[in-house]
């Protein structure tokens, strides 16, 4: 059997996996991609057009501040819990339990993280109710859990576990030599800190904050959990747009939205691709 | 050599009461919450027991199981032999296969669920109208952690000389993958499979947009009319998940150890740009 | 050429663990009141199997590591409670020490750099260093293009950059190829004596160390066993455990009486730290047995090992005991297995050692 029979041949187990990943994945991305370009059946900026209209730009302007703030504040909070962990003795216990316990919060996103916030801070929340008996203040009051600052403080509750699990393995891969070696060189901690650490560290820092970032944008459950009118964020214009009774200019405006969503997570997800491969090489 | 000073351990030890109260008020909250009687005050059940009284959410329940399992079942079926063949005999597609599992964590599920209207057309019109036909999006979700899980677990062992021995000693193929190959990944497998079950449980994106009645729609629904009992499904959502992890790591206690540490770290660090709208687990 | 730097080690002890009223367990006895005096220039090899204590020696002396008591005093400085980055040493590590995200310029001039020195000057003073190691024409690389033997100068070149007091090496050859050990083990004595840097050199390779040093230090289980020039260490290693280690050793039955061993029919003087009398092993090294041919010889050739220059002849006496002899590949080319031969031993002491 020649040789391109011959892989042919073996490419047919294969099939099966294909065939799912094509027909429920890719098409699907696909399908979004080129109806954004046609109308009516023809090659059409129209719906591209839709992306510039007001209620598109500040769909697109609330979403990357949410994302850019959770991003910066779950790398941030992220980065100083995971030097917690990191430094704290390798005595397994301890650490290994708070890195579990980070597994399970960073994926702790959705519905569930909704309803703990509003348990908490909604307007019968626990701590509210504890905070007005004790303190007179009324935490919940202007409704601030249902808008973008809500939503901030939402994120960042499973941004930073997402942090501490992509940073950590970085801050293990700065080797004890290093330090030992720029002590011995004459190095205070301060300027071992500045000269060795932050430079091997920064393309770690960098790209995991690409990554909270990506990771805030696509997200939707928590969102559209917690706010059920309005639609500030790109990701509840989708949501907007799909179930719109008004038919008409809407239908393509959710895939002109996905598609601006496939374009910008893309984006990001390159440039952390190429800051971990950077990371990967000095910090094995 | 550390020497920690008493100002240094006082300094760590606050930034870990923070962190604690952050992370574990809203989790005490939903305990809280949940067991509270809103209108008499005081203590009670009943936004539990509604997990099972109320027709609607229990019919959910019932529902977001069966999809869990249909899940893990056809990735299974359709993922470990494809990973196997790719291993032993088309090493060239290692590359693309694992692009493919990765692929889902780039595309969000939202733009999969806007896309995936026309897919679903033809889904519904052979399959008809239940929501178990989610099953096979499900999959294509769940690919990147279970991917990462049994390629762990395969890399741990040396897939290719047992295989080799086993058909030297004149097994089949099916005998080797069954009685060979699958018993010694088994970590990997119960790994993949946990991790699928807490992900489709969690998934609201897809099912509420496309219209279909789970657990986390239901959740939601409810949301507005009884604050406990949602509060309550979410928790038990979230323990579930708790105790999915918990057996896990029990299960692959006894054997080695490194492979179980290898393949919870990987299937956690596969966690990268999942949009967070799949709670619970897992690691 | 020296640079007068004198180094002392007093009584040295390091214990890990704590030891509440109960017994001793939980307690690892790293060092045990260790005593080393480094004159200046001089390179001192601490050699030992792992976990003997050498390396935590050198540590506790660069101040990586805090000894539990003892002082450690560098030219007639106290430095026992000065921090590490104070204490003007060179250090060079096992492995992966190069900081990777500089070049091997910048790297060498790392600790100039710390101290304050100007851009030009630094750089000139890093470029001399890399002459001195030969590695010029690499100076914009980084550790990642090098081999582990170029990484290893590197290494040194920025130790010595900053003209350390002392130079510290710690097991600097072990991760490197055995041909590259050579050839750089040659190297560094050469750079260490061109700068006359007072150094101490751990290792676990015998040879290596008695090869580079000026003096040895032998150590077992967190002490010093025995301290002296390596010819010295080797034709009269004072306790058991020393002439195990350093050298090839066969155990031939000897009997000791009044500080001669009786050893394959020869007398030979006993060496002090032998037992004092009674039925012993000697441990007789391979070039001092004698092999000859002889009909009525009570020992027969058992095989010859060719080695290049030197081969070894293995003998099997009467009562069992096999015995390997070395000498020159020519002369060991007359025998073949299961000839009849006379073993005999050189008269050199031998240290006899119980059964």
């Amino acid at each position: 059997m020649s040789g391109i029979a011959r892989r042919l041949r073996d490419v047919l187990p294969l099939l099966p996996f294909l065939t799912l990943v094509t027909v429920f994945l890719i098409i699907p991305t696909v399908t979004v991609i080129v109806s954004a370009f046609f109308a009516d059946g023809a090659f059409s900026l129209e719906k591209i057009a839709t992306l510039f209209s007001g209620t598109a730009l500040a769909a697109l302007w609330k979403s990357v501040l949410l994302s850019a703030s959770t991003a910066i504040l779950g790398a941030l909070f992220g980065a100083v819990l995971a030097w917690l962990i990191v430094s704290s003795p390798p005595t397994s216990g301890v650490r290994r339990a708070v890195i579990s316990l980070c597994s399970v919060l960073a994926q702790f996103g959705g519905v569930a993280l909704a309803f703990a916030f509003l348990a908490t801070i909604g307007l019968n929340g626990v701590l509210t109710v504890w905070v007005q008996q004790h303190f007179g203040w009324n935490l919940a009051g202007s409704g601030w859990l249902y808008s973008l600052t809500g939503l901030i403080v939402v994120y960042t509750y499973f941004q930073i576990p997402l942090m501490v699990i992509v940073f950590v393995p970085a801050l293990e891969g700065l080797r004890e030599q290093w330090r030992e070696a720029a002590l011995s060189l004459g190095a205070s901690r301060w300027q071992y800190f500045r000269e060795v650490a932050a430079p091997l560290l920064t393309p770690a820092f960098l790209g995991s904050a690409l990554l909270l970032f990506a990771n805030a944008f696509a997200a939707y459950a928590t969102a559209a959990a917690l706010v059920s009118q309005g639609s500030p964020i790109v990701p509840l214009l989708i949501r907007a747009a799909l179930t719109s009774e008004v038919v008409l200019g809407q239908s393509g405006f959710a895939y002109a939205l996905a598609l601006e969503m496939i374009i910008i997570v893309a984006v990001v997800m390159t440039a952390y691709n190429v800051l971990v491969r950077r990371t990967a090489r000095w910090l094995r | 050599m550390r020497r920690t000073s008493l100002g240094g351990k006082l300094f760590r030890g606050l930034l870990w009461v923070m962190f604690g109260l952050f992370f574990l008020i809203p989790l005490y909250s939903m305990a809280d919450f949940s067991t509270r009687n809103l209108i008499a005050g005081g203590r009670t059940l009943q936004a539990w027991k509604n997990l099972v009284q109320d027709n609607a959410l229990y019919q959910a329940i019932v529902i977001s199981l069966l999809l869990a399992v249909f899940t893990v079942v056809l990735m299974l079926v359709i993922l470990v032999p494809t990973m196997i063949w790719v291993r032993l005999r088309t090493p060239w597609a290692k590359g693309i296969v694992e692009f493919l599992c990765l692929l889902p964590l780039t595309i969000p599920a939202l733009v999969i669920v806007v896309g995936l209207r026309n897919v679903y057309l033809w889904v519904t019109y052979f399959l008809g109208e239940s929501a178990l036909t989610l099953t096979f999006v499900y999959v294509v979700l769940v690919l990147p952690f279970a991917y990462r899980a049994l390629d762990a677990a395969m890399s741990a062992i040396d897939l290719k000389t047992l295989s080799e021995a086993a058909r030297s000693l004149g097994a089949g193929w099916l005998t080797t993958i069954g009685r060979v190959v699958v018993p010694n990944i088994w970590s990997g497998i119960l790994s993949a499979a946990f991790i699928s079950i807490a992900v489709v449980l969690g998934e609201f994106t897809i099912a509420s947009l496309s219209g279909y009645q789970t657990l986390q729609v239901q959740i939601v629904l409810i949301g507005k009319a009884d604050g406990p009992t949602s509060v309550a499904a979410s928790l038990a959502t979230l323990l579930f998940g708790f105790v999915l992890l918990l057996a896990l790591a029990l299960v692959t206690r006894g054997r080695r150890r490194t492979t179980a540490s290898h393949v919870l770290l990987a299937s956690a660090v596969a966690v990268p740009a999942v949009p967070a709208n799949q709670p619970g687990l897992p690691a | 050429m020296t640079n007068g730097i004198s180094v002392e080690l007093n009584d040295l002890t390091r214990v890990y663990g704590t030891a509440h009223a109960r017994s001793d367990r939980g307690i690892v006895k790293a060092l045990d009141g260790l005593t080393l005096h480094i004159e200046p220039g001089e390179l001192v090899a601490l050699l030992g199997p792992s976990g003997c204590g050498k390396t935590t020696a050198l540590r506790i002396l660069a101040g990586l590591d805090e000894a539990t008591s003892g002082t450690v005093s560098v030219g007639g400085q106290d430095l026992t409670k000065v921090p590490a980055n104070k204490r003007d040493m060179g250090m060079v590590f096992q492995a992966y020490s190069l900081f990777p995200h500089l070049t091997v310029l910048d790297n060498v001039a790392f600790g100039l750099k710390m101290r304050g020195k100007d851009k030009s000057g630094r750089l000139s003073r890093a470029d001399d260093m890399l002459e001195l190691v030969g590695l010029t024409a690499h100076r914009h690389k980084y550790a990642s293009e090098l081999s582990g033997g170029q990484q290893q100068r590197v290494a040194l070149a920025r130790a010595l950059a900053i003209q350390p007091r002392v130079l510290l090496l710690d097991e600097p050859l072990s991760a490197l190829d055995a041909k590259v050990r050579v050839q750089l083990r040659d190297e560094i004595r050469r750079v260490q004596l061109d700068v006359g840097t007072t150094t101490l050199f751990v290792t676990h390779d015998q040879e290596e160390a008695l090869a580079v040093a000026d003096r040895v230090g032998v150590m077992s289980q967190g002490k010093l066993e025995q301290l002296a020039a390596p010819a010295e260490l080797y034709a009269n290693p004072a306790t058991p455990f020393v002439a195990e280690f350093v050298g090839l050793n066969n155990k031939v039955p000897a009997e000791v009486s009044g500080g001669q061993a009786q050893v394959l029919g020869k007398f030979v003087p006993a060496l002090p730290g032998s037992i004092s009398t009674g039925s012993g092993l000697a441990m007789v090294r391979p070039e001092s047995v004698t092999v000859t041919a002889d009909a009525s010889g009570t020992a027969s050739v058992t095989s010859v090992a060719f080695l290049g220059p030197i081969s070894r002849v293995y003998c099997t006496l009467q009562d069992g005991t096999v015995v390997g002899a070395e000498m020159g590949s020519s002369a060991a080319r007359t025998f073949s297995p299961s000839d009849r031969v006379r073993v005999g031993v050189e008269p050199t002491g031998v240290l006899v050692v119980e059964s």
